[in-house]
């Protein structure tokens, strides 16, 4: 089969068929994914995912990087859960060297992972209303997460590409401010989420552009690789943090907010909960942040031994997994990431057949796509 | 029929109720400006908020009398994953009479850098920090290679 050969071919069966392109440059794709879908009228009859316009082939720079180097890479694959990118890989070195991380760190590791849960649900819900068509819960959105991003600035340095969370534990110390400000900023949010409410889940037009959308059965979210809310909407267990506990999670008390219908408003209802139950996670530990090293002593050059680790960790869209395998020399042999966002993709179709062209944009926007972790 | 027609304008009445809801929030922030967090950036630029710790570009300490700390072992030039840092170094006979290796220039590509602190952190004698300065955008490629030991600077004596 040639690659090439373009794939309209198969998409364009009659005269009858209409083909739009969607993206790659188009606002309601959050990014550079291109689209074909086959209309019938304004009915979707298929949809083609065209991939690569991103692709940076982070998996094969990995193997260039030593192990300490590797990890910076991937907070350019999600980049709206760069801590959540980081610590997977932090957790397969640690798995690989067999290192025991200390209790501060751990804790520092979640509060940063919720942290930044929370400022990507804030993103989403932003950028969701402004493809529904409305602009306010975009700024309101942005105004929250801009508070957590001044919270990220303070400790790490950074505010997207954070590269704060290394094997062995974080790179550096708390700011000495951290503590107050993220209690300050989660007694606004609390109050300020009842906001998020008024705006949009109540709203009329909201409700009927979302309601019975795009429904996604569990066994088919099973079947697609969905994770992470995707799933969860559709009824599916699969919160990691409850399954495969990682630094310390086990010991927290939180709900897997869990909804059975699978359409969009089920997706919504999904990450609206999780913010709530973010903000209880980082409740439970931000008041009693345990004193001690920061980072487990490790030596200057990591060398694991021979073999294969696998790890995964819950980001703020899914399941993130990242298989190292070791020839036990300074670099890694082979790095695989198991990204959420490419799983949910494939499901796109299966979701949208069907149903309007306006319905894919409600669709997109609950997935949550972002295109970086699709294409890596 | 006439459970139809009520429930027909009861959900028009809802929808209503539901969008003015919404409206109600915007209008409070269209006259409530203190709540506004935006910053005026290209006017307020000598006093842009920033965190303490705010990776914008590396940067060599020097002290009053031109000393720096760096005692050129490459750890930063091995940690980092670009290729970013090149350290040039050069012999030099110290008081005693003996040989030793000092540097001789410390090239930083800031073209190339991703701000991953991974130098930083790597450094055994705390020589290069992270500078706040971000703005970097400029016509010329060749600004952004930097030479960070400035001209007849010497490592201050105690480092090793």
């Amino acid at each position: 089969m040639n690659i090439f050969e373009p794939e309209n071919k198969k998409l364009v069966e009659s005269e009858q068929d209409f083909v739009v392109n969607v993206g790659p440059q188009h606002p309601s794709t959050h990014g550079v994914l291109h689209l074909k879908i086959k209309l019938e009228g304004e009915t979707i009859k298929a949809v083609q995912p065209h991939l690569g316009y991103i692709h940076r082939s982070i998996e094969k720079m990995s193997e260039a990087g030593s192990y300490r180097q590797f990890s910076y890479l991937t907070s350019r694959m999600d980049y709206l859960s760069s801590h959540m990118n980081n610590q997977a890989c932090a957790l397969a070195v640690e798995k690989a060297i067999q290192v025991e991380v200390p209790e501060r760190a751990k804790v520092i590791r979640i509060l940063m992972a919720e942290l930044t849960r929370l400022a990507s649900h804030q993103l989403w819900w932003g950028a969701m209303g402004l493809d529904l068509g409305a602009i306010t819960p975009f700024f309101i959105g942005f105004r929250d997460r801009e508070e957590i991003l001044e919270i990220f600035e303070d400790t790490c340095g950074t505010r997207l590409t954070m590269n704060y969370v290394v094997p062995g534990g974080v790179m550096v110390d708390l700011h000495p401010d951290f503590q107050k400000k993220v209690v300050a900023f989660l007694g606004r949010f609390k109050k300020r989420i009842k906001e998020y409410d008024d705006l949009v889940t109540g709203n009329i037009i909201f409700e009927q552009r979302t309601k019975g959308v795009g429904v996604i059965s569990a066994e088919d979210a099973i079947s697609y690789g969905c994770s992470g809310p995707v799933a969860r909407a559709s009824g599916v267990s699969c919160d990691i943090r409850k399954l495969h506990p990682y630094d310390g999670y086990e010991k927290l008390e939180f709900k897997e907010c869990i909804e059975t219908e699978g359409d969009c408003f089920a997706r919504y209802k999904v990450r609206m909960e999780e913010m709530k139950e973010s903000v209880k996670i980082i409740e439970q530990l931000i008041d009693n942040i345990p004193e001690g090293d920061f980072q487990a002593k490790t030596k200057n050059v990591l060398k694991p031994p021979k073999g294969e680790w696998f790890t995964r960790v819950e980001t703020a869209r899914g399941e993130l997994g990242v298989y190292l395998i070791s020839d036990g020399t300074m670099k890694p042999y082979r790095v695989k990431f198991r990204s959420p966002n490419f799983s949910h993709v494939s499901a796109l179709e299966h979701m949208s057949k069907g149903g309007k062209i306006g319905d894919l944009v409600a669709i997109m926007a609950t997935l949550d796509l972002v295109i970086p972790d699709v294409d890596r | 029929m006439i459970r139809y027609l009520a429930m027909y304008f009861g959900s028009i009445i809802k929808g209503v109720k539901s969008l003015l809801k919404g409206m109600r929030l915007t209008g409070y922030y269209f006259t409530h400006h203190k709540e506004i967090i935006t910053q005026q950036y290209p006017e307020n630029r000598d006093n842009v908020p920033m965190g303490d710790r705010f990776r914008g570009e590396v940067v060599m300490l020097h002290n009053e009398s031109n000393e720096h700390r760096c005692t050129g072992c490459t750890a930063c030039e091995i940690a980092c994953p670009n290729g970013t840092i090149k350290i040039i170094s050069k012999w030099e006979v110290n008081a005693e009479g003996k040989k030793k290796k000092a540097i001789d220039q410390f090239v930083y590509h800031l073209g190339m850098c991703t701000f991953c602190n991974l130098c930083i952190v790597s450094c055994p004698t705390d020589a290069i920090v992270m500078a706040k300065d971000f703005e970097h955008s400029s016509y010329d490629r060749k600004t952004l290679t930097k030479i960070l030991n400035k001209p007849g600077s010497k490592i201050e004596t105690g480092v090793e």
